[in-house]
């Protein structure tokens, strides 16, 4: 279970994620979901193929001066999309 | 004008051809025939044109849209345009071979629509044998690592059966199951007061939804509204006319919600005549209802307008016979009483089973006015 094992997330095979031309943002689609990607979110999804934690993650991402920051950002982000049922 | 932001699905009619003869069916009383249907090149056409505007999703939908032998094709355009592809289905006519073919054109996922947790019943209801195949179709799209939807109407006489029907799509592994209260358009107009479901059934099956989800968080995703007719709220048209999503009908025509075929006057544009993007951002269909300065009142002042938008246009029309009144589902609306004396429809006629052409003419439901 995620108490014990650390989550390592995954975006879901049938999902796509695309750039979107029209509105100039990334996307991540799912049957009946569109979830537009600001900032770092596609950066961050890519990331997600099931092989790093949420924290390893957050390590790859060029973190500036706030590296807290950026791995409590990261990890509410990918929690909020996995509450909804977008992320594994 | 200001140029509409852009659409984000286009629901595709591919045929109004089905083998199932729901009664609650919401397609419009004159169906498309088979002849006039758009080809599969016209539909590439189509959905190229609708991912320049912005579109990103496509329902696969009908009638029954596995009555296209090109449907493979037709599938592979719109994943070729860029659009994330789900058919929308009734099982009937999904073999292993057919799906292996649209999953080969590079299909995403699948919804499929039973009509009772029990068999005998869902066929009764589909007017058809059906169950069966549904349950085989469930089977393959699983098998094949698709995303699966449950879609259910729900009414009168498979509204108690809420509880089995969760029960049916965890069993199935379905990811989600979208139970839909009927709504009153095309057939299902028609059998308004025998699909029209008690206020108790109603309760209980909210009280069941919301056990069901609370014990199945991780493992369902449950859909549910309740239906505005008993909530006094109405119900967001479509996120708004003609701000998310449009509908192209088998014949090419474009609309901005699968019911708007019933409005008078709207005069809908054709793919064949003209371009989506003019459609979307210049047809007067599309604009007629935009927005918010065409709102009668209570609307026009009410701080509810830009959250329902009005309500839904074709709920107003068919109940009131004019589409530019408030929706009668709204507490606040003028004819609202016209429309709480309807839910208390007390007898329970037969439902008429959808046929390709109406038995007769009823003096046409959508215009009377109540
Ligand atoms: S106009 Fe009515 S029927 Fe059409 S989409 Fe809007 S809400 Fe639905
Ligand atoms: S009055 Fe109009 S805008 Fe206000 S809640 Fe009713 S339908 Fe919505």
């Amino acid at each position: 279970m995620s108490d014990v094992l650390p989550w390592r997330p995954r975006v879901p095979a049938a999902a796509v994620l695309r750039h979107d031309r029209a509105r100039g943002t990334d996307v991540l689609l799912l049957p009946e979901r569109v979830v537009v990607l600001h900032g770092s979110g596609r950066a961050v999804l890519d990331l997600c193929d099931g092989s790093r934690t949420v924290d390893e993650i957050a390590g790859l991402l060029p973190a500036g001066a706030d590296t807290t920051r950026v791995r409590h950002e990261v990890s509410s982000f990918l929690h909020r999309l996995r509450a909804e049922g977008c992320l594994r | 004008m200001t140029t509409p932001p852009p659409p984000w699905a286009l629901l595709s009619e591919l045929t109004h051809a089905c083998p199932l003869h729901c009664g609650y069916c919401s397609n419009p009383l004159e169906l498309t025939r088979r002849s006039q249907e758009l080809s599969a090149s016209r539909w590439a056409d189509v959905f190229r044109q609708a991912a320049g505007l912005g579109v990103l999703h496509t329902h696969l939908s009908g009638g029954e849209p596995l009555l296209r032998r090109d449907l493979a094709d037709i599938t592979r355009s719109a994943v070729d345009a860029g659009l994330y592809t789900q058919l929308v289905t009734s099982g009937d006519g999904l073999s292993a071979q057919r799906l292996d073919a649209l999953v080969g054109a590079g299909l995403h996922s699948v919804q499929l629509s039973v009509q009772h947790a029990d068999p005998g019943r869902s066929d009764e209801i589909a007017g058809r044998r059906s169950f069966d195949a549904k349950r085989a179709a469930a089977r393959l799209v699983k098998g094949r690592g698709l995303p699966l939807g449950i879609n259910v109407v729900l009414h009168r006489h498979n509204l108690d059966a809420v509880d089995d029907l969760v029960e049916l799509a965890v069993d199935w592994r379905a990811d989600r199951i979208e139970l839909a209260n009927a709504q009153f358009y095309g057939w299902g107009l028609l059998n308004r007061s025998a699909l029209m479901p008690s206020r108790e059934q109603l309760q209980e099956a909210t009280e069941t939804v919301e056990r069901r989800r609370k014990s199945l968080a991780d493992v369902l995703d449950i859909t549910w509204v309740v239906p505005d007719y008993f909530s006094g709220t109405p119900k967001p048209c479509m996120g708004g006319w003609g701000a998310v999503s449009l509908t192209v009908t088998p014949d090419g025509t474009v609309l901005p919600c699968p019911a708007a075929a019933a409005l008078p006057g709207l005069d809908p544009p054709n793919v064949a005549d003209r371009s989506l993007r003019w459609i979307w951002e210049e047809s007067a269909a599309f604009n007629a209802y935009r927005g918010t300065a065409w709102m009668p009142p209570p609307c026009r002042t009410c701080e509810r307008r830009t959250e329902d938008f009005g309500g839904c246009r074709c709920q107003a029309h068919a109940l009131t016979g004019d589409a530019a009144r408030t929706d009668p589902a709204c507490s606040l609306s003028p004819d609202h009483a016209a429309l709480v004396a309807l839910t208390g429809t007390d007898g329970s006629p037969q439902l008429v089973p959808r046929r390709p052409t109406p038995p007769h003419r009823p003096a046409p439901a959508g215009h009377e006015r109540h």
